[in-house]
């Protein structure tokens, strides 16, 4: 009998249950594998991050918001009937469009992709928006996209006006969940994982202060999944 | 000799003149080509429809329904009718129309009287104006979205006067006369 025991505990055989991270689909040839993080499909989990900026978004009417992530219903119903106007703008899959998708060999970019890229996103006047949600975007942006979008993002963006941003916690995990945000409620959000996508600018904490330095306050949520969530004032 | 007047009326006609409308209707040939997934997507037998070779430049009003499956530049009105751009469609125009339905390429700012409906595989670029908006996931958009409440219609009184119910006539005269044109 224990014999038995000990050898089901040490056997290589796979386990009879797949796990939630077999049902993911297989990530691109070429990028390291997912080896042990066990990541669900879907949450909907409360965001204490998007709670406090749902404060400012129901204080006022006819906010301009800004939203940086793949377009969905749920995200468009909710911000709409707060009464507020929503520009939505896929900046990711602008990214791949003009650069190809996930290419993190990217260093140096001509100036004339550059100039392409940048009459395509972020067009808007200055002190635009009075909110955007940035998502996880920056952590999928090469270094010489990066600055740019940043330096116009924050002048998009009044000086007072707040920003959602996402990071994975775990900065090494290069090959992370590629997800997307569906806000399903007050302070409620749901994270779903679409892919897997590398992550080509990977943040620790210092890295995101030094990200948002010239705003008027960074605040850091932990979450109970593989994510910190940033709720930035302009 | 005898079967002469035989031999005349069996002769084909020279291919440069092109077939009459109502010989067309006699062999039972479709003067429009209307796609195969029309049916899928919900437009009815009173719509009209640009196929996918067909390229327009210019402005386009429309009293009826309208199917694009082609190009089109310039701008599309049809305040009281359904527009539904294919998914070969490709329209880089401004739009208004009382419901528009798009599967293929817009760029160009909407507006819709009633409902936006984008479906996944759409790429539109442009601001949308409408009272409701479903947009399926897959689906690209870059632009605003502005959802303005619809207009309450004030209940309507019973007559009190004659004088009313002429007022009424001129509107159901317009939509018998579109309907002829048809």
């Amino acid at each position: 009998m224990w014999k038995d025991r000990l050898r089901a505990l040490f056997s290589d055989s796979p386990p009879a249950e797949p796990s939630p991270v077999s049902a993911l689909p297989a990530p691109a040839s070429g990028a390291p594998t997912l080896v042990s993080k066990s990541v669900p499909r879907e949450i909907t989990r409360h965001s204490h991050a998007f709670e406090q900026m749902l404060h400012i978004l129901r204080d006022h009417q006819n906010l301009q918001i800004l939203d940086l992530g793949e377009v969905n219903q749920d995200n468009i119903t909710f911000l709409t009937s707060l009464g507020h106007r929503l520009y939505s703008e896929d900046l990711l899959r602008t990214v791949d469009s003009i650069f190809g998708e996930g290419d993190p060999a990217i260093t140096h970019i001509s100036a004339a992709r550059q100039h392409e890229f940048f009459e395509q996103v972020l067009a808007f006047p200055q002190g635009h928006f009075d909110a955007a949600l940035i998502w996880d975007n920056f952590e999928y942006l090469t270094k010489p996209l990066l600055d740019p979008i940043m330096f116009r993002l924050l002048n998009i963006v009044r000086p007072g006006g707040v920003m959602l941003a996402c990071f994975h916690a775990d900065a090494r995990d290069t090959n992370a969940p590629f997800y997307s945000y569906r806000i399903r409620g007050t302070g409620e959000i749901q994270v779903s994982t679409k892919s897997h996508r590398r992550l080509v600018h990977p943040f620790n904490n210092r890295g995101i202060e030094q990200l948002f330095q010239p705003c008027s306050s960074v605040k850091f949520f932990l979450t109970r999944d593989a994510l910190r969530e940033v709720l930035v004032r302009r | 000799m005898w079967n002469r007047r035989r031999e005349e009326e069996s002769l084909p006609r020279p291919s440069s003149q092109p077939p009459l409308s109502s010989d067309l209707a006699r062999e039972g040939i479709p003067m429009s080509t209307m796609p195969a997934r029309g049916a899928e997507i919900g437009f009815g037998e009173r719509t009209a429809s640009i196929g996918k070779s067909v390229v327009v430049k210019g402005q386009l009003f429309s009293r009826e329904d309208l199917y694009i499956d082609g190009e089109v530049e310039g701008s599309v009105e049809m305040q009281e009718s359904k527009l539904t751009v294919g998914p070969n469609g490709r329209v880089q125009a401004g739009v208004k129309a009382r419901e528009i339905v798009i599967l293929g390429t817009v760029h160009g700012n909407v507006e819709a009287g009633d409902k936006i409906d984008i479906r996944k595989d759409a790429k539109l670029v442009g601001d949308i104006r409408t009272t409701r908006i479903v947009i399926e996931d897959g689906a690209y958009f870059k632009g605003s979205i502005d959802i303005s409440k619809p207009e309450v219609k004030p209940a309507a009184r019973p007559p009190q006067s004659a004088a009313v119910a002429p007022a009424a006539q001129p509107a159901t005269a317009t939509a018998t006369a579109g309907e002829a044109k048809r």
